[in-house]
């Protein structure tokens, strides 16, 4: 049937909500632990990611419509998906204020704070996806929103380094933030976290000396980040006293674990090929994992579609599209990223896969160098694996 | 001679330079590069290149 611009509706429309909802459900929880309702909705943001959002995948499923090419002129003029991601900050920022206050008020058992941080950092770790989706539009305010927005994180170079770096390098050796064959995350999170201060270091230095302008001044982009989480911190710190410190630098490094441990599943073992002229191919839809689970997908802005976010990065997160020819993860990024804290599950689960996708070739893809010759010779006499496609 | 830049990964196209790696004899106007070509670096579409100032 053709649809057509007039009669196209999207039907996550207000499902897209979901993802606002989360700061305000972690907020909801504090406040009402405050107001003395049981401890264990402390727990919220944990519970959320590892246990809901993957039941709620499995019970719902997989949805790869695309919007008609008709529709997305439409789609994407829509204010409405903008103030999506804009709903996400303020109570964003209301949670970590609340859960500093919280710290500051003394009397949590350790578990209980525990729980605290890993909430915290939840929500701030989600939203560095907020600041994904803003640091790749063009307008003033969104890139300011996207710093604001990993300010409580303390993530701010990632606003630098994602576009200019990853987009630039990834699925090649050269990426911190593409995961290779044969490496943990708990390898590639060290890598990932120093590679990419690094990265985004060389790179605005670069941009502005092309300017004619000093590193340290104050048009540096990563300093201009930074300089929020300092002054958000600090803030906290003066009116609430540093007993508030360790809580603030603890969720922001979980937070922080969480975008990487997305990293990890995005690219793994996925390689573009180098051309005779030196150069790597251009990023292909087949240089990315990805996933239809729709509550993942809504939670996360579509970022699972994530060939078709690398081919038009600026592409609006409601038009974002599934291809058939991309590889497929066995299920939602929420659920994988638990089997990523497992690496011989992860392997289990996604090195047959490589394989099957490089039809054994595995020369062809992104190895991690220390095991090189082991996958090798794990993988050079036995049959590809049949490449079971989610359903 | 006009500079056009990338928007995600600030890639330079330099008509008075082209680029010679894909065939783009220096001197090529931006108009005169196929639409369908993209960032060599990231991979974004001609159409979001953005023109600098000289």
């Amino acid at each position: 049937m053709n649809t057509t611009t007039n009669d196209w509706k999207d039907r996550k429309k207000y499902l897209w909500l979901l993802s606002p909802l989360l700061p305000l459900l972690g907020l909801l929880a504090v406040g009402a632990y405050a107001a003395g309702a049981p401890a264990l909705l402390l727990w919220t943001g944990p519970i959320l990611i590892f246990a809901v959002v993957p039941l709620l995948d499995l019970l719902v499923g997989v949805d790869p419509v695309n919007a008609p090419e008709s529709a997305v002129p439409g789609l994407i003029a829509q204010r409405y998906y903008k103030y999506i991601t804009y709903a996400y900050i303020p109570t964003q920022f209301a949670l970590t204020i609340a859960g500093a206050v919280l710290v500051a008020g003394g009397g949590l058992a350790t578990w209980e704070l525990v729980g605290l941080i890993l909430t915290v950092g939840t929500i701030n770790g989600i939203g560095i996806n907020t600041a994904h989706e803003l640091g790749h539009k063009t307008g003033r305010l969104d890139r300011t929103l996207a710093k604001l927005t990993l300010a409580p994180v303390a993530y701010g170079h990632f606003f630098v380094e994602h576009n200019r770096g990853h987009h630039k390098n990834v699925a090649t050796p050269m990426d911190p933030a593409s995961s290779r064959m044969g490496e943990s995350f708990w390898r590639f999170l060290p890598r990932t976290v120093i590679g990419s201060v690094r990265s985004a270091w060389t790179l605005e230095t670069a941009r502005l000396k092309r300017q004619g302008k000093a590193t340290w001044s104050p048009h540096n982009e990563v300093l201009q980040s930074w300089a929020l989480t300092v002054l958000l911190f600090g803030s906290l710190v003066l009116i609430l006293g540093p007993v508030v410190l360790p809580f603030l630098l603890l969720q922001a490094a979980y937070g922080a674990s969480l975008l990487e441990v997305i990293n990890y599943i995005e690219h793994y073992g996925l390689l573009r090929e180098k051309q005779e002229n030196g150069r790597y191919e251009r990023c292909q839809p087949h240089h990315s994992w990805n996933s239809n689970h729709v509550v993942t997908n809504l939670v996360l802005y579509q970022l699972q579609r994530h060939s078709d976010h690398h081919a038009n990065p600026t592409r609006p997160f409601q038009a974002l599209r599934h291809f058939d020819s991309a590889p497929q993860l066995p299920s939602g990024y929420a659920s994988m990223l638990i089997a990523a804290y497992i690496p011989p599950l992860w392997y289990r689960l996604m090195d047959p896969r490589v394989v099957a996708h490089y039809e054994g070739d595995l020369d062809k893809a992104n190895l991690h160098p220390a095991k090189r010759e082991a996958l090798l010779r794990r993988w050079c006499d036995s049959a590809v694996p049949e490449l079971q496609q989610a359903a | 001679m006009k500079k056009w830049q990338c928007m995600v990964c600030d890639f330079f196209y330099d008509e008075a330079l082209g680029f010679p790696e894909e065939g783009i004899a220096p001197g090529t106007r931006w108009e005169d590069i196929p639409e369908d070509w993209s960032c060599p670096d990231c991979g974004m579409s001609k159409a979001d290149f953005c023109m600098q100032p000289a």
